[in-house]
């Protein structure tokens, strides 16, 4: 295993689905249901059974709306306001409208959802407005569920291929993609009518605190490749300078979780043992307060949970420590912390991109569809803010359905054979030099680089000098890069991914000269919100070999929101009371 | 410039008595999604080659006969 070889198949399919984690085996199963007789592929970097950021299973449902709970108008309203009004609203309504339907898809599928004694689902509120936490009692079993769905309806799945790039076709539209096998570099090229993108968050872009490259808070093996491929097809990319920076476990850079233990009593604290946000719902808004109680000399900031009965703190570990990420108890095992007696001391985490819990996204509208004929994107990668596990298989299944039909109506598009040989000889560089720099280097090289100059609070002068050090970084990716097998060969293209990421990062976020979203878009040169001059998205593209920007007017809203409830997520901060 | 090694300690281990890899297991090596962990030409047991991990457990989880466990990264610990 991992020795280089050369080889090259060709395959088509009617549709083609990057990304086997939560969105993508869901857009398969759908395209499939819908019309049995299609060609559905389904490619994934790792294995299906174990990948994404659901590969160990989930907790809960972050964001379920449940008739008798809360209604599709509330809830995109509520995440209207917690993305600072920038906001297609068209698919976030779909999605909470959609999103009860594919909770009973779920229950069919064997995984079981909370209720109470009632019978009623058991709906907790972590919110800053509405209630929408559904916890999961046998969220270990997701993924075995999902598989179990594919076997069945004949998905052909492609385990252990990286995909590199997209095909274009003749008039600018997806006609398949490029992958190559991670242990044997062998190429895969696969023709197809569509593609639907669901390769998860830019999990790699910052460096994590502990100098540990795969320490990430997402499932390391998301690098950005989907940013990456849907940037180099020519898809608008929206809001990246919004990044995603989560609270999590100092070090261990997983969730604690809040919302998991805040139902049960649990809150943020800073050193003194007070309460310091009104709300432990993940947004810009709460990052800005945990940054600035972490500045303030009131830190660290603390999970506590120290005051809860023994019982409690039992119901509490038996989540933490089972699923999701269930090495947390080892780590707290390492250190002697027993949540019983000692606070959990938490950070927030570096950079990345993701949709699934704030807003940079490849740009979609309500049927997935990015700007690019035929190609659809879903998960953490697509622009549906906040939109998490249920809005990662929500939104497959809309993409999966909408591809489907697409894929009815066309033919296989012709590619170009010179972008194939072209993508193979930028693939195998690495591997034709027998000395240079390894990808591990140059990854670790531009995260640090992320850390120091891209990371908030942003500073223009410093996010200028960021992108000349990064072009020196790029230089040697593309001409001193060495590859020894395989297994080097995949770090070397996320190395690339990661790289493409970071300039996307750092031209989005001088883009926008205001601040938004909290610490997510904290400009110190502008430090105010300028909602004249940037009531907009931005959209990133590469038009004629070049990364730009522009604005693009946010749409309509469905939903209209009054301008007494727009500052909601501001007022994140406990105010003193006498 | 010639490439050096960087010695780590790696945080995952395998108990080769327990392992049965050489009987044709290759459960953690297929389930890993880092695809770190691979089965050794000299022992015919599983061993972690690149420390490149997510402390995430299928490994651990999935193994038939409880030959892996998985440890917190040293960096992080
Ligand atoms: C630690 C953690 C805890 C979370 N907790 C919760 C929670 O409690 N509740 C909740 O609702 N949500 C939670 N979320 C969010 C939720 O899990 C995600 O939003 C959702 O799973 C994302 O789905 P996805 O399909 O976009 O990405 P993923 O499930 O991560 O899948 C992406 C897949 O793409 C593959 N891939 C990447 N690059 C390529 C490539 N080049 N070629 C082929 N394949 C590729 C990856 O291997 C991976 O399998 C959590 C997330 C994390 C990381
Ligand atoms: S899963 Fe267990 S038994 Fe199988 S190869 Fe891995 S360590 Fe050995
Ligand atoms: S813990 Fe996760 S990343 Fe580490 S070896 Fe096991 S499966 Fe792979």
């Amino acid at each position: 295993m991992d020795e280089i070889r050369e080889g090259s198949t060709e395959v088509s399919c009617d549709v083609l689905v990057i990304g086997g984690g939560t969105a993508g085996p869901m857009a398969a199963y759908r395209a499939k249901r819908r019309n049995p007789n299609m060609r559905v592929i389904l490619l994934e970097k790792a294995n299906v059974k174990r990948s994404g950021a659901i590969a160990m299973g989930m907790d809960g449902l972050n964001n379920a709306v449940i008739p008798g709970y809360a209604t599709p108008e509330q809830y995109t309203k509520e995440i209207t306001i917690a993305n600072d009004g920038i906001c297609d609203q068209a698919p976030v309504y779909k999605y909470a409208s959609r999103c009860f339907e594919m909770i009973q898809e779920l229950d069919r599928f064997g995984i079981k959802f909370q209720k109470t004694e009632n019978g009623d689902f058991d709906v907790k509120k972590v919110h800053h407005l509405g209630s929408y936490v559904l916890p999961m009692p046998n969220g270990d079993t997701v993924k075995k569920a999902l598989y179990r769905q594919l076997r069945r309806e004949k998905v052909l799945i492609s385990n252990r291929y990286m995909a590199t790039r997209l095909l274009t076709g003749r008039n600018g539209q997806v006609a398949g993609a490029i992958a190559v096998n991670t242990r044997d570099a062998e190429f895969l090229v696969i023709r197809a009518k569509t593609v639907i993108l669901c390769a998860g968050a830019a999990g790699r872009l910052g460096l994590p605190q502990s100098g540990y490259l795969w320490g990430t808070y997402e499932n390391a093996a998301n690098s950005g490749d989907g940013y990456a491929m849907a940037y180099h097809a020519g898809a608008g990319l929206a809001n990246l300078e919004c990044y995603q920076i989560n609270p999590l476990i100092k070090d261990y850079n997983g969730p604690a979780c809040a919302y998991v233990a805040g139902p049960f009593g649990g809150y943020t604290t800073n050193n003194d043992g007070n309460r310091f946000i009104e709300c432990d719902y993940w947004s810009g808004q709460m990052i800005q307060e945990f940054y600035n109680e972490l500045q303030s000399g009131k830190g660290p900031v603390f999970l506590k949970l120290d005051h809860l009965h023994s019982d409690t703190i039992g119901e509490i570990e038996a989540v933490l420590h089972n699923v999701e990420r269930p090495s947390r108890g080892r780590f707290h095992q390492n250190r002697g912390t027993d949540y019983r007696e000692r606070m959990i001391e938490m950070h927030i985490s570096e950079i990345g991109f993701c949709s699934g819990h704030s807003a940079s996204g490849v740009f979609v509208d309500e049927f997935a569809r990015t700007t690019v004929t035929g190609l659809y994107a879903a998960g953490d990668m697509a622009s549906v803010p906040h939109n998490y596990m249920l809005g990662a298989f929500t939104n497959g299944a809309v993409a999966g359905e909408h591809a489907a039909g697409f894929a009815e109506e066309i033919d296989l598009p012709d590619y170009d054979i010179g972008e194939v040989e072209r993508e193979k000889t930028r693939v195998l560089a690495p591997t034709k030099r027998d000395d240079g720099v390894p990808p591990n280097q140059i990854e670790y090289k531009t995260r640090r680089l992320v850390n120091d100059y891209l990371q908030p609070p942003k500073v223009t002068a410093k996010m200028n000098l960021g992108r000349m050090r990064l072009a020196e970084v790029r230089d040697d990716l593309e001409n001193r890069m060495v590859a020894r097998d395989a297994h080097e060969l995949m770090r070397s293209l996320e190395a690339a991914s990661i790289i493409d990421c970071a300039d996307m990062a750092a031209t989005a976020s001088l883009f926008r000269t205001e601040s938004r979203w909290g610490f997510y878009h904290h400009r110190v040169d502008f430090p105010e919100k300028n909602n004249d001059e940037w009531f907009c998205h931005s959209i990133l593209r590469k038009q004629d070999g070049r990364m730009t920007v522009e604005k693009r007017p946010v749409a309509d809203y469905i939903v209209p929101i009054e301008e007494s409830e727009r500052s909601a997520y501001d007022r994140q901060r406990i105010r003193k009371s006498a | 410039m010639p490439i050096a090694h960087m010695p780590t300690t790696v945080p995952v281990v395998v108990d080769e008595a327990k392992c049965i890899a050489d009987k044709g297991c290759t459960v953690c090596v297929d389930v890993c999604p880092l695809d770190v962990l691979r089965i050794s030409d000299l022992t015919g047991k599983a061993y972690m080659k690149y420390d490149e991990c997510w402390y995430c457990m299928p490994c651990e989880t999935d193994c038939p006969t409880g030959a892996v466990t998985v440890n917190i990264p040293y960096l992080l610990r």
